[in-house]
């Protein structure tokens, strides 16, 4: 049983969108939409969103929104629920956060690190939104990496979606920072923006306790062309 | 007077009247500094929450309050639902069980309400926002509840003008939280309906013991 999603968005479509695009990156995770009214308007709804969480069960949730009271709406069914612990919030973009997400849970990784995982998304998203500044990219360590290796892409597609999502769900369960070409290691949508292609090197460098385990994760995917052609 | 259940339910049906008469009202403000459905959205909240009262007559004041939380989360859909629902739902739980609130009870049910809107909300006293309502409201609810003479009466009366004063006074100021903050500058001028949907709400209750 894995970590499972809860989407809010202000939109039964957009919700019902997200989740069936996340599903197809992450078959086996729960991932549940809760859109809209309850009489399919535009807004949120409480009930909606306690009856997905009823349904989630598992071994933990974690809830990403779109706008404004949707995460109010969140917080209040956190509030009504008589057990929130395995619950978490995730401060994320919705279907950048999602994907990273859905991708984390079907690794196997625990409801913290699902949630880190949509965090991890936020910085490169493009839409630093109200949040303003807290939106930066989280800074690296300036201290020498624990560990570090070089891979070529030997796959056609090189680090497209599925790749990125694969090496960023991996990496977001692991107790390490890891950067790839100075991207967060850990962010799908931060290694979809270097746009590596067949023959890249890709550089990586880890700290923290596993680093190790980490640069070994990164290239056996690499170097195993990530199951591809 | 003792604001029991039969209070409470009074209370909420005057609520629902309110809505329904503001309406307008309440569109006319939220179009010029939001997105016009401040007052739809109130007025479908409270008559959900009449439809309830309709089914099942809630045993205590609490009871009412948090059926009535749970309704405007689940029906009103804009970001008054949860800080709507929020502030009933925080007010109940300050209420527990017991089967009247006395003046100081009132006041502590207030201050639990405005606390749950400014956690949920996360605006601050002069953002132009329903804060700008409650917080007048609390002080003066429990100015009167500490100052002793004051009957429960009394107590529903300051607050409600209180509130109604501090809906006046979002006037000239400069949103800082909400779809209205958009507007910087412009926001100034009007206002703001999320201050006068608390003020109506604060004014049914002293009609319903009156």
């Amino acid at each position: 049983m894995t970590v499972s999603i809860v989407v809010v968005s202000h939109s039964e479509k957009i919700a019902d969108g997200a989740v069936e695009l996340a599903a197809q990156m992450a078959p086996d995770v729960m991932i549940l939409p809760a859109g809209g009214t309850d009489d399919g308007r535009i807004g949120t709804s409480l009930e909606k969103v306690l009856a997905a969480l009823e349904q989630a069960g598992g071994d933990g949730t974690v809830v990403i929104t779109d706008l404004g009271s949707a995460v109010m709406t969140a917080e209040s069914a956190l509030e009504f629920l008589e057990n929130p612990g395995g619950v978490l919030l995730a401060d994320a973009p919705l279907v950048e956060g999602l994907v990273a997400a859905a991708v984390a849970a079907q690794g196997g990784g625990d409801v913290q690190a699902v949630r880190k995982a949509a965090e991890a998304a936020r910085g490169v998203a493009g839409h630093p939104g109200p949040a303003g500044p807290e939106a930066e990219p989280e800074p690296v360590s300036s201290a020498p990496p624990d560990c570090t290796g070089e891979f070529e892409l030997v796959n056609q597609a090189g680090m497209h979606a599925r790749p990125a999502a694969k090496v960023a769900g991996g990496l977001a369960s692991l107790d390490a920072e890891v950067t790839i070409n100075g991207v967060d290691g850990a962010s799908m949508t931060g290694l979809m923006t270097l746009g590596a292609g067949k023959g890249t090197v890709l550089h990586v460098e880890a700290w923290g306790p596993d680093a190790e385990q980490a640069v070994e994760y990164v290239g056996g995917l690499v170097e195993a062309g990530f199951g591809e052609p | 007077m003792v604001l029991d259940a039969n209070w409470a339910v009074k209370w909420l049906t005057l609520c629902a009247q309110a809505m329904a008469e503001h309406r307008v009202e309440l569109i006319e403000l939220d179009r010029a500094i939001g997105d016009s459905d401040h007052g739809e959205n109130m007025d479908r909240g409270f008559q959900a929450v009449l439809a309830k009262l309709g089914e099942s007559t809630p045993e205590t004041p609490g009871a009412a309050l948090k059926m009535t939380a749970m309704t405007l989360m689940s029906k009103v859909g804009g970001a008054a639902g949860p800080l709507y629902g929020t502030a009933f739902l925080r007010a109940a739980t300050a209420l527990g069980d017991s089967a009247e609130i006395d003046p100081a009870a009132w006041a502590g049910a207030l201050e639990a309400a405005r606390d749950g809107i400014v956690a949920r909300g996360k605006a601050e006293s002069g953002d132009k926002t329903m804060v700008d309502a409650w917080t007048p409201a609390v002080d003066a609810a429990r100015a009167a509840a500490d100052g002793g003479g004051a009957n429960v009466l009394g107590v529903l009366v300051a607050a409600a003008e209180a509130a109604e004063a501090g809906a006046v006074a979002t006037d000239p100021m400069v949103a800082r939280k909400g779809r209205a903050s958009y507007l910087g500058e412009r926001s100034a001028g009007h206002r703001d309906p999320g201050a006068v949907s608390s003020a109506l709400i604060l004014r049914a209750a002293v009609g319903a013991a009156a």
